[in-house]
């Protein structure tokens, strides 16, 4: 494949290419629409945590707040009265590449006024961390898990980060970010390698080498072998 | 091995230890089930922790069909996606099709035709009935009954056949494109359809007097795998799971889309949040779908399927070979795909499984930032320690069962 050519199937070899515009233009998507009494009642309460605001695809609000307040931000949506975000329909992330931080994105929904918020915290490239809403909401917990496996992020707290949809032992980094190509980090042959090179302790998971310990090679001695019933009667 | 301990991971008291008899190791026993096993419905290994039958802890291995979708949807065009999306949920494609362009949509701000609302609505309800009776079929062979299975099947076939008359395909249907839908519906569907709405009751009438008053299968549901109204919205389950525990939440009529609103129909309500009430939360389901179908077939309007916007539709072939500009817009389109303004767009329907979402973000190209599928399955499973963990080994089939998971949705 040339380079700059165009392919159905440009830049497997490179991670998808999105355009190097910045993801937030200044002014764009916050006008138009009636305006959503959570958003203004976080702008009060939080003040400068609450970094900024948009309205997007025509009615739908994305509030951008603080990282480092991001639980104490999402506690007091799910607890307020006149908030009462109680059930997070989604969470995920986004990366836009060109080595913007990475967004992760809460979509939450309010069962007691049926209404919907997004609320997005960034995170910095060389800094992956942000705290974890597990405490809040359970649904958090694979989800959570999911984010990490697919773009590395640190979920402080989080009771049990661990890769969720890609194998334990996957060595070539987090999928869904925009550095990595589609084909894998490691070429055909290397792939290959590693994959006949396998310990066999890798087919057993965490839980089950928490549960019953860490299996020991036993060689197949036909000595040790308990005889055959049928044999011995 | 540690020493004993009770269903709440607390350590048992003395006398328990000493009731039981002291000959019997009382090892706890570590099984896997699956991921090649037919109680799972799919792919998916549960390695559980056993105190003789009882189930201390359960853990899912998921991931074995782990296709890695959202990546590959960031190398095509927004309507080449589609055919990945009717992969994502097998049991229900067309719903599939429908919500991701239906999300492109919003994020467009484009707005269909009436026909071609109507005529999602018909697929999306008719993947419902499709998608609850093979939950139904193989929950009835989980606990025993074989009939209902080959009554169920036989129904699905005819769903089968309606989907391959429609879109050529029995499964892999891509039966969608932005702004309208493959082909108008071919002659004499609907009233295929219709007959399917007239003779599908006497067969879940049927399999209802096999199932709901059976003992065997009330001994098997009832009390089993319970969960409270409250954990379950912190759980984040959704669709028939939660309104099972009493609930009402119903993307239809919280966040109506196409006009569900002014449809005629209700939201079945479970009490105990237990299997059965799962259970018969999906059953009526099937037959409020059945009146949402019987409405939309009334109300479908003639006119164009395809919406007439030169952003997403095709000019006709005649313009095409006749004019130099719809030449060139063809070639545009066909070549390039169309484009989709910057801006990100959270889009949810109520699938058969739960809240079905796509959040897309765009950048104002040709190909998605970020395609993002919102899996009901996925999360409803997260929670499945939660339901079966002090319930017997044949409980949590049936819990796992009363689930409804596709695998792969939940491996994507």
């Amino acid at each position: 494949m040339t380079e700059g050519g165009a392919s159905a199937f440009e830049g497997v070899e490179r991670g998808p290419q999105t355009s190097l515009e910045p993801a937030h233009k200044e002014g764009e998507g916050s006008t138009g629409g009636p305006g959503h009494p959570s958003v203004s009642a976080l702008q009060e309460k939080f003040g400068s945590a609450v970094l900024r605001t948009e309205v997007q695809a025509g009615d739908q609000h994305v509030v951008f707040a603080e990282t480092p307040r991001n639980c104490e931000i999402l506690q007091w949506l799910r607890d307020d009265p006149a908030q009462r975000y109680d059930l997070l329909a989604d969470l995920t992330a986004v990366d836009y590449g060109g080595g913007r931080p990475l967004q992760v994105v809460y979509q939450l929904w309010s069962m007691t006024h049926k209404r919907a918020l997004r609320v997005k915290c960034e995170v910095d490239l060389d800094d992956l961390v942000i705290e974890s809403v597990v405490r809040l909401w359970e649904t958090a917990n694979w989800l959570e898990r999911e984010v990490y496996d697919l773009f590395g992020i640190d979920f402080e707290g989080h009771p049990d980060l661990r890769r969720i949809l890609m194998p334990q032992n996957y060595e070539e980094g987090h999928p869904l970010r925009k550095d990595f190509p589609l084909r894998g980090r490691f070429s055909r042959a290397e792939q290959t390698k590693r994959a006949l090179s396998q310990d066999y302790r890798n087919d057993y998971s965490v839980v089950e080498i928490a549960l019953g310990g860490t299996p020991a090679l036993r060689p197949m001695d036909p000595d040790e072998l308990p005889a055959d019933p049928e044999e011995a009667s | 091995m540690t020493a004993a301990r009770g269903v709440s991971g607390e350590p048992m008291s003395e006398s328990v230890l000493e009731a039981s008899d002291p000959d019997l190791d009382s090892e706890h026993m570590l099984i896997n089930i699956g991921p090649q096993h037919p109680a799972t419905h799919g792919v998916l290994r549960l390695i559980c922790e056993l105190d003789g039958e009882t189930v201390l802890k359960v853990t899912p291995d998921i991931g074995f069909l782990h296709t890695s979708f959202e990546k590959l949807g960031e190398y095509r065009t927004w309507n080449q996606i589609v055919p990945l999306t009717d992969r994502i949920d097998y049991l229900a494609p067309l719903m599939y099709n429908c919500v991701y362009v239906m999300a492109v949509e919003k994020l467009m701000g484009l707005e269909v035709t009436e026909r071609c609302k109507v005529v999602r609505v018909l697929c999306m309800e008719m993947d419902r009935i499709f998608s609850h009776l093979l939950w139904l079929g193989t929950t009835a062979i989980d606990v025993g009954a074989f009939t209902p299975f080959l009554y169920a099947f036989q129904e699905r076939e005819r769903i089968y056949k309606l989907h391959e008359s429609f879109t050529g395909a029995r499964i892999t249907t891509s039966a969608t494109r932005v702004g309208g839908m493959m082909a108008d519906l071919p002659d004499g569907w609907t009233d295929s359809l219709r007959d399917f709405v007239k003779t599908f009751p006497k067969t879940l009438n049927e399999i209802d007097s096999l199932l709901t008053t059976n003992g065997i299968h009330l001994g098997r549901t009832l009390d089993v795998g319970v969960i409270s109204g409250e954990d379950a919205i912190n759980c984040g389950f959704t669709g028939p799971n939660l309104r099972a525990s009493g609930v009402d939440y119903d993307l239809r009529k919280d966040k109506p889309y196409y006009d569900s609103e002014t449809y005629d129909f209700d939201v079945p309500i479970g009490e105990n949040g237990d299997c059965y009430d799962r259970y018969l939360v999906r059953m009526e389901e099937m037959r409020q779908s059945l009146r949402i179908l019987e409405q939309a077939l009334e109300r479908l309007p003639d006119g164009p399927i395809n919406v007439a916007d030169p952003r997403v539709s095709l000019p006709s072939k005649t313009d095409c070979m006749n004019d130099m500009e719809s030449m060139i817009h063809h070639f545009k389109l066909i070549t390039e795909g169309i484009s989709v303004p910057a801006g990100d767009c959270y889009f949810a329907v109520e699938g058969s499984k739960g809240e079905l979402g796509m959040y897309l973000v765009s950048d104002g190209g040709e190909k998605p930032v970020r395609w993002r599928i919102r899996p009901p399955s996925f999360v409803n499973l997260s929670v499945i320690h939660k339901l079966a963990e002090g319930h017997l080994v044949s409980d949590l089939i049936m819990i796992n069962a009363s689930l409804d998971i596709v695998l792969g949705e939940i491996d994507r």
